[in-house]
């Protein structure tokens, strides 16, 4: 059953099809995320294999834009496409579940000769591209090439050839004395996918972000000092709208880490830096977008300042919010809520975990300082999410201003069990039972990438080599 | 006929049919392709949408010329199911192929066929669930239009006015682009009525993509319209699109602006266009800049005569002196190219006047294509004013190209020597130029020193031999003394360009002793491009030097220990016998 769709036409793949159930696969219901979210359930369905491989892990996540499919892309070049099934009379609690729909093999490790550099398969992004017709679309990327990919389903199959038989095998001529046209059959549903185009060479950095316009013609492309434009269509150029890249690298003091559409403004879009400073751009003003039209920057306070203020301040993700109005950034401590209309200070900034403060030398030397977490909004914009360690992530309510921090771990969540909040307990707080202590976080253990299902109260989180589908329990009762 | 032979003839139609319906992903594409012509006959026309790209763009392609194959005119409507499923793939080469056959065969309909099949098919892709049928159905409205009757065309109208208004900017897009083409076909009252409001919507669309295409379809609806309704129906659109905040939109306004000043006519251009232009000549984006610098020429020629000069005077000319030394280069490029063009249209004194020091400045830019552009367009101030006027400025022009860094500008001036040699006649030529082309004769890149031994061609075409015989050929030929195999070698590249050119008297007298003489050469390489040499100006030479002269060497050629000379050397004497 789980196989379905996708095992005829991968037999080829099927030891990587294996490889991808080490990803569990949890679906928990959560009873209405501000509210209480102590109740949530979870369902463990899936054998788990322990041993981690480098190439498992795995490095984005995202919806399409109507929820039903999710992606996920890995270090090993792979992307897993999986399909919500629809609703089921005699498994009520089915409904929601996400199953594979079909893997593949996005990028395979490369040498750039030129530069004697290795160019790994890792997949830093995967964006959807709004549905045209049957078949869906998707924009995967690592660190040099962006492709597009078609993923469409099959279900007829030519039968009656005059030279081969039913099994394939070639037919005796001699026993071919009339001629037939091979007709189109009914056969088992088969996800096909097939490379549409790539788009290479333009990026002498690596990319960070990918985005695609509501123009639904063009798409954008960033690396750490440029942001190029593309045609969806044209594969052997693109325009660069932004470049900071100063004459002497010397210079260098700041580069782009994450960059994004406006979600119904084709003209704008939005640039993080590594210093904390968000970059609002206007394409009607000018065809080199290096002048931004608004500059989101919050003044820092001189007293806080220390050796690691510039590395925590370094904006890691930046999401628009579905209406448009807003901006969401993650910091290394922080995430903040912008408004568009406000380029002072955030509207609100919520604490991801402000304990780790005191321990910000350690992890400076563990690399953990570095650490890129990505942000979500929710469909109505009210909740937003990022991931944290020790395999937790932090749900703010915008509007109760409520907080609780979850815990993505088969240990922790039994089958359609109520996901408990955890505790952090700062050094020298009072420690209650269930608490834990900031010394025993495990920081191997991040939540980098997470997504919101556009419009539902469905969550997908990776964990390391695991993937984690939360659903809210009240939605799924009602229908 | 025995059963045997019955299998032979059958099997080529069989491996026919079978490669027409093969799922391996790796069969043969060619022979698939081929195959399509052959697709009639087999009515396997459904369902194709499962293959290869390039399969269903051939596919589209040939059935636009299958009415005969499928039993003519009164049979063409069969093959509007394969094309309508052809409109609706989401790869749009195949979909835009598949709509240029639809409109094709749409003339073979009758006036019957056509509203009983073909418009029928044009209303379901103007109502298809997915964006790409319906974009599929903006370019099929104008076919149909005027063949169909008047209830059918309100239909049409309102098919095309829903689409203009559709969610998606794909088709907005579609739709903004075939905006002119359908106008063309309405009714004049319709073109009023319709045309206009939808006009005006998709001109001011939220998306820049859309506005821009609104106005291209401008130009086409302006020439629909009579004159007094320019002012009320168009104008206002055309000129909120001159100033659109978006930058695109602008420069397409640039790009197109002579069409859109022949389409609103003199009057209009007078009061309205020319300040546009003039703004647009000052936009605070290059790219607009550039496109407007690119217009300038064609927008002076089109100007009303009675008042141009004056136009020219007092409105553009201020602009275009900005744009000499304009911060951006493709800008100053761009007006470098068609700059000089404003000669012929502001006469003599005024070039003298006003364009001579934009001329002359243009020529000590920093940027060389700047340079290189005036450079190329020298005859049109020739004719005006002559070239003497500006020789004086040319000159460090030239030799400053002449020894640039970088190979290519080099390689672009010495493609304009042959020009400008005709323009400043042999005596200047000799005097200031002519040891700049032996210079390059001994450039170290290779490509510089081919590029300077077709340019001596050329100036002997232009100079004739006995010029080449006093200039030229001593040079060249003493350069087969040079230590420098290279230099040798480019002896013997410009005796074989300079052979036929100088005539049989030189070529034999001069230049084959020489040649023969390199056959003793050191250098393998000299020694092969003898024989290449001896080949090439053979048939130049008459036939008693190359029986005494020739043909001993090559034979002496043929028996090198080198193995490359002893092939060219086989090869001369081959093709010489």
């Amino acid at each position: 059953k789980m196989l379905k769709s996708g095992e005829k036409h991968f037999s080829l793949t099927l030891i990587l099809f294996k490889d991808i159930w080490r990803y569990i696969r949890f679906i928990i219901t959560n009873k209405c995320i501000g509210e209480r979210l102590n109740s949530l359930n979870a369902t463990d369905k899936r054998f788990r294999n322990h041993n981690l491989l480098q190439a498992d892990i795995i490095s984005t996540v995202e919806f399409n834009h109507t929820g039903e499919l999710l992606a996920t892309g890995d270090k090993g070049g792979r992307v897993v496409i999986f399909q919500r099934e629809p609703e089921s009379k005699t498994e009520p609690f089915s409904q929601g579940e996400y199953n594979v729909y079909s893997t593949f093999q996005s990028h395979e490790p490369e040498f750039d000769y030129l530069k004697s550099l290795e160019i790994e398969e890792k997949i830093n992004k995967i964006r959807w591209l709004p549905q045209q017709n049957a078949a869906h679309f998707l924009l995967s990327t690592n660190d040099k090439t962006i492709k597009l990919w078609k993923v469409s389903e099959r279900d007829k199959r030519p039968e009656g050839y005059n030279l081969k038989d039913e099994e394939g095998r070639i037919k005796d001529i001699s026993t071919v004395t009339s001629l037939q046209v091979p007709v189109l059959k009914p056969m088992d549903l088969m996800v096909e996918v097939t490379p549409r185009r790539v788009f290479a060479n333009a990026h002498t950095y690596h990319i960070n972000s990918i985005s695609v316009n509501s123009d639904y013609e063009t798409y954008m492309s960033a690396d750490d000092l440029r942001i190029n434009l593309w045609n969806l269509d044209i594969t052997d150029r693109s325009f660069n709208i932004v470049d900071i890249k100063p004459a002497n690298m010397e210079d260098l003091t700041e580069v782009i880490t994450a960059a994004e559409f406006h979600p119904h403004h084709c003209n704008l879009f939005v640039y993080s830096s590594s210093k904390g400073t968000l970059r609002l751009c206007d394409m009607r003003e000018a065809a080199l977008c290096d002048k931004h039209s608004k500059l989101f920057e919050e003044p820092e306070d001189p007293s806080a300042r220390s050796f690691f203020s510039e590395i925590i301040s370094s904006v890691s993700d930046v999401k628009f919010s579905h209406s448009g109005r807003y901006l969401l950034t993650r910091d290394y401590l922080t995430a903040k809520v912008w408004d568009l209309n406000m380029e002072s200070k955030p509207l609100e900034t919520y604490q991801v975990h402000d304990y780790l403060r005191s321990k910000l030398c350690s992890l400076y030397e563990n690399d953990c300082i570095f650490d890129k977490f990505e942000c979500a909004w929710n469909g109505a914009d009210s909740v937003i999410m990022t991931g944290a360690y020790n395999n937790f992530f932090r749900m703010f309510d915008r509007n109760t201003k409520r907080d609780v921090t979850l815990e993505a771990s088969r240990e922790s969540s039994k089958p359609r069990a109520v996901l408990k909040p955890r505790r952090v307990c700062a050094a020298g707080g009072k420690r209650r039972k269930d608490d834990i202590s900031v010394d025993s976080l495990d920081f191997t253990k991040k939540i980098l990438h997470t997504a919101w299902h556009p419009t539902e109260n469905i969550i997908a989180i990776a964990a390391t080599n695991n993937l984690y589908i939360f659903q809210d329990k009240l939605n799924s009762e009602m229908h | 006929m025995a059963g045997a032979d019955g299998d032979d003839s059958l099997y080529p139609i069989a491996v026919l049919i079978d490669e027409l319906r093969n799922e391996d992903v790796q069969n043969d594409t060619e022979t698939q392709l081929y195959s399509l012509k052959m697709y009639s006959i087999i009515h396997i026309f459904y369902n194709t949408i499962y293959d290869e790209d390039e399969v269903l763009l051939a596919l589209a392609e040939q059935l636009g010329n299958f009415t005969m194959l499928v039993g003519g005119p009164e049979y063409v409507h069969c093959l509007l199911p394969p094309l309508e499923s052809l409109a609706t793939v989401e790869e749009t080469v195949v979909r835009d192929k598949a709509v240029e056959s639809l409109r094709k065969i749409s003339q073979e309909h009758s006036p019957v066929d056509l509203e009983v099949h073909f418009e029928p098919l044009v209303k379901r892709l103007a109502s298809g669930d997915w964006f790409t049928s319906r974009t599929s159905a903006c370019g099929l409205f104008s076919v149909c239009y005027p063949r169909v009757s008047s209830t059918v065309k309100a239909e049409i109208r309102q098919h095309f006015r829903t689409l203009c208004s559709d969610d998606t900017p794909m088709v907005r897009r579609a739709a903004a682009s075939k905006l002119g083409e359908f106008a063309k076909v309405l009714e004049p009252e319709y073109v009023k009525s319709d045309i206009i409001s939808l006009f005006t919507a998709l001109a001011s669309d939220e998306q820049d993509s859309v506005r821009l295409l609104a106005v291209e379809a401008c130009v086409s609806i302006a020439t629909l319209l009579p004159q007094e309704d320019l002012e009320t129906l168009v104008m206002p659109t055309l000129r909120q699109a001159a100033e659109d905040k978006s930058w695109r939109v602008r420069y397409m306004v640039a790009d197109k602006f002579s069409e859109l000043q022949k389409a609103v006519g003199s009057e209009i251009t007078k009061n309205d266009l020319v300040p546009a232009f003039q703004n647009l000549l000052k936009d605070c984006e290059a790219e607009v800049r550039a496109a407007a610098a690119n217009k300038v020429k064609e927008f002076c020629e089109n100007l009303p005569e009675d008042n141009r000069e004056q136009i020219i005077m007092t409105h553009i000319l201020p602009c275009v002196k900005e744009l000499v030394s304009d911060t951006n280069q493709h800008v100053k490029s761009a007006l470098a190219s068609v700059i000089m063009g404003l000669s012929t249209i502001l006469g003599k004194d005024n070039t003298i006047e006003h364009l001579l020091p934009l001329f002359l400045a243009q020529l000590k830019d920093e940027c060389p294509e700047v340079r290189l552009n005036i450079i190329s367009n020298l005859d049109c101030v020739n004719e005006v004013i002559g070239i003497r006027q500006l020789s004086q400025s040319l000159l460090p022009a030239i030799v400053e190209l002449a020894e640039d860094a970088k190979w290519r500008v080099r390689l672009a001036i010495i493609e304009y020597m042959p020009l400008l040699a005709g323009q400043l006649g042999v005596e200047f030529f000799d005097e200031k130029l002519n040891t700049l082309c032996m210079a390059w004769l001994i450039d170290h890149v290779y490509a510089i020193r081919e590029a300077a031994t077709c340019n001596l061609m050329k100036l002997v075409e232009k100079f004739g031999a006995e010029w080449a015989q006093n200039t030229i050929v001593p040079k060249v030929l003493g350069m087969a003394n040079d230590p420098n195999y290279l230099h040798r070698m480019t002896t013997l590249f410009c005796i074989n360009a300079l052979s036929e050119a100088c005539g049989q008297e030189i070529t034999t007298k001069q230049m084959l002793p020489v040649v023969l003489k390199m056959s003793n050469d050191q250098v393998a390489n000299v020694r092969f491009n003898v024989a290449k040499s001896l080949q090439k100006i053979g048939p130049v030479l008459d036939s008693n030097a190359l029986q005494t002269e020739v043909k001993p060497v090559l034979e002496k050629l043929a028996t090198d220990s080198d193995m490359d000379v002893k092939y060219f050397a086989q090869e001369a004497i081959t093709l010489q016998s």
